[in-house]
């Protein structure tokens, strides 16, 4: 750093010395939890996912080399588990991320104006965040519980006049993929919704204006304002709403466990069940940095995505 | 950091002002039934927790009773009776409490600091630390909760290992860290100036310019703490140290024909909290949440 032959006064050497210790001081313990309990944990995985280990056996830990990861795509009764849960949540995440982003932003241009009823309604879309996922699928199961008690059933009978025959939403093998994505929607929405509106209150009100004096219709006003002014709040909220999408565990785990015949598992289902449940450490671990690399990769993309606008 | 005024008047469209008097009707059918789906089934949780088990499920009649009664919390409260054979209820509640508070109030402090020492202290491999935590950011707390499972096995059944974890968060750091760079540094050079050391420029000049920082890093971790499923699960096996998620999401696997009043019962208690803090700070946690846009 400084060199015998620099001009820096020794004061100011000495300064900078003791502002680096006090620094070092303060990052010290929030640095220290991150790493021992985040970046350990992430090379670790790394590590079982290259190696065999009988919980509880003498056998001794052996290295399987890439053996795991070649499984996902080549064992014959594996392989097919995985694919599927890798399309449940590319489904999911097709189906989620424009859905939700969009429901978002409608909800939150309704909701960008004043008044006491427009107020209650910011609340009551943002009030399902703070239910837990256990919670969430909890109501879920009763409203779409089987048969015609179910209130799902019942309320779909009312609305075709007796013509709709009961489902067993969750457990069929065509709804219930469906299903958990709508209850992920309703979950999710008021958080996305926020951040859009805090999007909406970021564009200039001369940019309206000046719109307007071209004598802009509203669809005008929100092609060629609102949009391009939530531009980046959007790609944002995509790629967010993409990364949750890839992490779906709580209401497969609670509501399906992944079924009926795999229709619902997700990737991180898979990884939980596998290293938890079967005992197969490596082969949840090899899932994890894998999915891990997925999101990441999408991550970096989205900082190129966004760093192009600035240029 | 972008702060949210609500409601929005000064970004409303001119067009609106010129017509004062148009009441935008179809915004609020609109409103309206958007609010009715999201509302129902909050209010289908809240009615069925004081209906008996036979009304609970029972087609749309659920929805409109036609007696209420408080036997689901009666019989929950016999049901959890022993904190170490079934768990109690005030148990979960004090584990799921103490966690939070642990993760909530640890948190703060040693997320700002490190946020705090890479936006404003000069040090060696400050670039590269920085590089990390933005890296960290994005690793799903999922993708590492198998091997901090052997890591921690030995803690199992402990309330401080289920906070542990998520006490020091990289998410946390990036966040006070984006706050604290486009804080004055003006500010700094004042208390420099009249002779403040960088521990008491901290407590007394930077802590009271950020509570919005403090509020968000607060709210977005216990929003997340409470709502946590997935490390308890694997952590703890016995009921004195079940946090609520635990305890509810055991009654909705185990029971094969579900006592929905009971269950909805539970998960009223489970909620209240946390929606009664969140009316009571409406402000705060829609800020919190939308000053993440700001981030990326």
């Amino acid at each position: 750093m400084v060199t015998l032959t620099s001009p820096v006064p020794q004061r100011r050497r000495r300064k900078i010395w003791t502002e680096s210790r006090v620094g070092l001081t303060m990052l010290i313990p929030g640095i220290v939890l991150i790493v021992v309990f985040m970046l350990i944990p992430f090379f670790y995985s790394v590590w079982l996912s290259l190696h065999v280990e009988i919980v509880g056996s003498n056998i001794p830990i052996r290295s399987v080399g890439l053996l795991f990861y070649r499984h996902l795509f080549t064992d014959p009764i594996f392989r097919g588990i995985f694919l599927k849960s890798l399309e449940n949540n590319g489904i999911f995440a097709l189906v989620v991320v424009p859905v939700q982003t969009g429901l978002a932003m409608f909800l939150a241009i309704l909701v960008n104006r004043n008044g006491a009823f427009v107020k209650f309604c910011r609340t009551t879309f943002f009030l399902p965040v703070v239910f837990p996922m256990v919670l969430t699928s909890l109501i879920w199961k009763a409203i779409l519980a089987p048969g015609p008690a179910g209130m799902l059933n019942a309320a779909l009978r009312v609305v075709t006049f007796g013509h709709f025959t009961p489902q067993y939403w969750l457990g069929n093998v065509h709804l219930a993929l469906p299903s958990i994505i709508v209850l992920s929607i309703w979950q999710g929405t008021g958080f996305q919704m926020v951040i859009f509106l805090a999007g909406l209150q970021g564009i200039p009100s001369s940019h309206y204006e000046a719109a307007l004096i071209d004598g802009a219709s509203r669809w005008h006003l929100f092609r060629d304002v609102t949009l391009p002014g939530l531009r980046n709040t959007t790609i944002f909220v995509v790629m967010v709403t993409t990364i949750f999408s890839l992490q779906v565990f709580d209401q497969v785990y609670l509501l399906t466990q992944g079924g009926p015949l795999n229709a619902t598992s997700s990737v991180m289902y898979l990884a939980v069940s596998q290293a938890y449940v079967a005992n197969n450490v490596g082969q949840g671990a090899a899932i994890s940095v894998v999915l891990s690399f997925i999101i990441l990769l999408l991550s970096l993309i989205q900082r190129q995505v966004l760093r192009e606008r600035v240029d | 950091m972008s702060t949210v005024s609500l409601p929005a008047s000064s970004s409303a469209p001119r067009r609106r002002r010129r017509r004062r008097r148009h009441v935008p009707w179809g915004v609020y059918a609109l409103l309206a039934i958007f609010s009715v789906l999201f509302l129902f089934p909050i209010y289908y949780l809240v009615v069925g927790s004081f209906e008996t088990p036979a009304d609970t499920l029972n087609g749309l009649r659920a929805a409109a009773p036609s007696h209420l009664t408080f036997a689901n919390y009666h019989s929950l409260s016999q049901q959890f009776f022993s904190s170490t054979i079934t768990g109690s209820l005030q148990g979960f509640y004090t584990v799921s409490t103490l966690v939070s508070l642990i993760v909530v109030v640890g948190g703060m402090i040693v997320n700002s600091l490190a946020g705090y020492a890479l936006a404003r202290m000069k040090f060696r491999g400050r670039k590269t630390l920085l590089l990390l935590i933005i890296v960290l950011v994005i690793i799903p707390f999922q993708a590492i909760a198998v091997p901090l499972y052997y890591m921690l096995s030995g803690l199992r059944n402990t309330v401080v290992v289920q906070a542990l974890p998520f006490i020091g968060s990289a998410f946390s750091v990036y966040l006070f860290y984006t706050f604290f760079l486009n804080l004055p540094p003006q500010l700094e050079e004042a208390a420099r100036i009249d002779g403040a050391g960088p521990w008491r420029t901290f407590l007394q000049i930077i802590l009271p310019n950020a509570k919005p920082a403090f509020a968000s890093v607060a709210i977005l971790s216990f929003i997340q703490i409470w709502s946590s499923y997935l490390w308890p699960l694997m952590m703890t096996s016995q009921p004195n140290v079940y946090p609520l998620s635990i305890a509810i999401g055991n009654l909705l696997k185990q029971q094969s024909t579900p006592n929905y009043g009971e269950m909805f019962a539970f998960g009223v208690l489970l909620v209240v909290p946390m929606a009664a803090f969140f009316l009571v700070f409406q402000r705060w946690f829609i800020r919190s949440v939308a000053s993440l846009a700001v981030k990326g």
